[in-house]
């Protein structure tokens, strides 16, 4: 059953922080600091966070895109780590990327179909000018866009469009995997669900695996199966997507959640919600412990002081590729039971849990 | 619509409308609507032909002299005068066309290709080659140009050559910088990032996308630089660095007709004017490209044309 495309083991990508040329050490800015997943062949993973919480860094990361400082990604059984120049051209191949502005992403200098058509130039994929055409008029169709509309501008194109050029961009190299940075971000409400529609049947047709990042659940929930939520470079929970919808563990994933509107208005005004005060810490200088604490409305004592792993929650046995998962204090007698002894604050946090809860 | 996977699709099918209007004519309309630019394209074109057919244009040998003339004053026979020695004033002022064209064009030539290649290389590395290569380009760029430009050919020794590879090597800072500059902010552009995630090359990448997105700013420098090497030029050859006697050119010309001020006025306003004008007529096309090729404006109108 469990057949990763994807694995990513302990990822981090540290930026150098600018301001000093000489001298003066400065803390790096942890963009991801030490994430691991695994993605299931033909599966889509839904990443999701807030602005900032390195999600696109992780995107940019796997492929290459942004060097990572440490950690493995393993595409197929292949340590992308150690790829030369030539197997990386390669790898790129079989993975791509759909970004996030469909305005900046196509050089505006250029034809649409001769955007597409590069990505064939540059692996070979056509055997002279009248079979890239061919090629390059097929995907247009593919993505649903009329087959004549290679020789416009991106200018000429609405951001949907533009969106379904970028697609066909990324499947004219056949991958096996895709980065969605945030696809449908850009677009209008209307149009969202089209691409998403378009993304849902090329996965079916094609058997291609997902990596689907995003900064809002509702986008996400509907064409992952599994989901995986990051805060500040960590990833806080994982787990299949009715899990981690219906039974979210972590207090971020509530807040999450209840930033979701709810179509019926008497549901919408009845719930409760969850609201984040502040702004997200400095990825240079987390806070200590847990990095969510800042901002956590359950938040108490031990929380400064223990950084919580991903341990086991929640009763839902994950129906696709495993379990759920969640970083947090709160769960750590809940899934799996945290030996007494080996967790010495296990008493302050049921002393904690008491005091902290009416704050909010 | 609760349920985002319901299909609907086909609004979006038709093909859009709009005809393109391509980059390059729209260039040239913003041009032409420029009435400077025009003019100094206008001016450049005569000065382009005027170098050309010199031959064909000049009334006498240009070191024939004529002693019994000298001095004479403009008139129909000797339309710009003639000097000391009784050329012919105006003969000297339009070869010294080809001259002052042809040392433009050649140093330009040179500071461009090697600055283009340095921007482009320090700009798409980065790191340390960045690092050595600008530093090195700042260090040049510290000098005055007509200082350093006097230093080199005092090394080379005078001569057009050498005033030719003096000045291009003092215009190399300028197009580096403008270079890298414009790599700088293009390489991180989306688009550049999204051929570069399909697998391409760095040359292809450098070739066909950065490189065409850093021509305007190019262009438009070279166009400016070609004013202020005619510039350069005329000072070395008005200082005796540059061109050597008896081949005309405008700045020695000047520096010949400051001995000779009260015999006649227009042994310096010709060669002056000529270099004035010149200068003028590059600046005003550069001023004018610039306005037209600006990538900022061009493609924020272009890319976001449909809000």
């Amino acid at each position: 059953m469990s057949d990763p495309l994807l694995q990513v083991d302990d990822l981090h990508v540290h930026f150098p922080a600018g301001g000093r040329a000489v001298g003066g050490k400065r803390n790096p800015v942890r963009a991801v600091d030490g994430i691991s997943f695994s993605i299931e062949r033909g599966r889509t993973l839904g990443l999701v966070g807030e602005s900032g919480c390195g999600k696109s860094t992780t995107g940019l990361s796997i492929l290459r895109l942004v060097e990572p400082t440490s950690g493995t990604v393993t595409f197929d059984g292949t340590d992308l780590g150690n790829l030369g120049r030539k197997d990386l051209r390669r790898f790129r191949r079989r993975a791509a990327m759909i970004f996030q502005d469909p305005y900046a992403s196509l050089d505006p200098r250029r034809t649409v179909g001769d955007a597409i058509g590069e990505a064939l130039d540059i692996h070979d994929l056509h055997q002279g000018r009248q079979a890239r055409a061919t090629r390059v008029a097929e995907l247009l169709e593919r993505v649903g866009l009329h087959p004549d509309t290679g020789s416009r501008y991106p200018h000429e194109f609405s951001g949907g469009q533009r969106q379904r050029v970028g697609i066909a961009r990324a499947l004219a190299v056949e991958p096996d995997f895709l980065v969605c940075d945030e696809p449908i971000a850009a677009l209008d409400v209307s149009i969202q669900a089209q691409v998403l529609n378009l993304l849902a049947e090329l996965q079916d047709e094609l058997q291609l695996t997902y990596l689907f990042i995003a900064h809002d659940l509702a986008a996400v929930q509907h064409v992952s199966d599994r989901i995986a939520v990051m805060y500040l470079g960590r990833i806080v929970e994982e787990g299949d997507r009715r899990d981690v919808i219906t039974d979210p563990q972590h207090p971020y994933t509530r807040a999450l959640l209840s930033a979701v509107p709810v179509p019926d208005p008497v549901a919408e005004r009845q719930r409760s919600r969850v609201e984040l005060v502040g702004d997200v810490p400095s990825p240079m200088n987390p806070p200590s412990g847990c990095r969510f604490r800042t901002r956590c409305p359950r938040v108490f004592e031990a929380c400064g002081r223990i950084d919580p792993d991903l341990i086991p929650v929640g009763g839902g046995e994950g129906s696709v590729g495993g379990g759920h998962t969640a970083a947090c204090l709160l769960h750590g007698e809940v899934g799996q039971p945290v030996e007494r002894s080996e967790h010495p604050d296990a008493n302050e946090i049921e002393a904690g849990l008491d005091g902290a809860l009416p704050n909010r | 619509m609760s349920d985002p996977r319901v299909h609907q699709a086909d609004a979006e099918l038709e093909a859009p409308s709009t005809r393109h209007q391509s980059q390059w004519r729209a260039t040239v309309s913003a041009l032409l609507a420029n009435r400077l630019a025009v003019f100094g394209l206008v001016m450049l074109t005569a000065l382009v032909l005027t170098a050309l057919f010199a031959d064909l244009l000049i009334r006498q040998p240009i070191n024939a002299q004529n002693l019994a003339d000298r001095f004479a004053p403009p008139s129909s026979q000797y339309w710009f005068g003639t000097d000391d020695l009784g050329r012919d004033v105006f003969s000297r002022v339009v070869v010294g066309a080809r001259v002052s064209l042809q040392v433009g064009v050649v140093s330009v030539g040179i500071s461009l290709v090697a600055g283009t290649l340095i921007g482009l290389w320090a700009g798409y590395r980065g790191g340390w080659i960045d690092t050595v290569w600008m530093r090195a380009m700042d260090v040049l760029f510290a000098f005055p140009v007509i200082l350093l430009a006097i230093a080199l050919v005092a090394v080379l020794g005078p001569s057009l050559r050498n005033t030719m590879i003096a000045v291009g090597i003092v215009f190399t800072p300028i197009f580096a910088r403008v270079v890298r500059g414009s790599v700088l902010s293009v390489r991180e552009e989306l688009h550049v990032r999204a051929v570069r995630s399909l697998g391409a090359s760095d040359r292809r990448i450098i070739l066909r996308h950065v490189l065409p997105n850093v021509a305007a700013p190019i262009i438009v420098q070279a166009s400016l630089s070609l004013a202020f090497a005619i510039l350069t030029e005329a000072a070395l050859s008005y200082i005796g660095v540059g061109v050597q006697p008896p081949d005309p050119a405008w700045g020695y010309m000047l520096s010949d007709a400051q001995r000779f001020q009260r015999q006649g006025w227009w042994l310096s306003v010709f060669p002056g004017a000529a270099i004035f004008l010149s200068v003028m007529a590059f600046n005003l096309l550069g001023d004018g490209l610039r306005d037209a090729l600006d990538p900022k404006q061009r493609s924020v109108i272009e890319s976001r044309g449909v809000e």
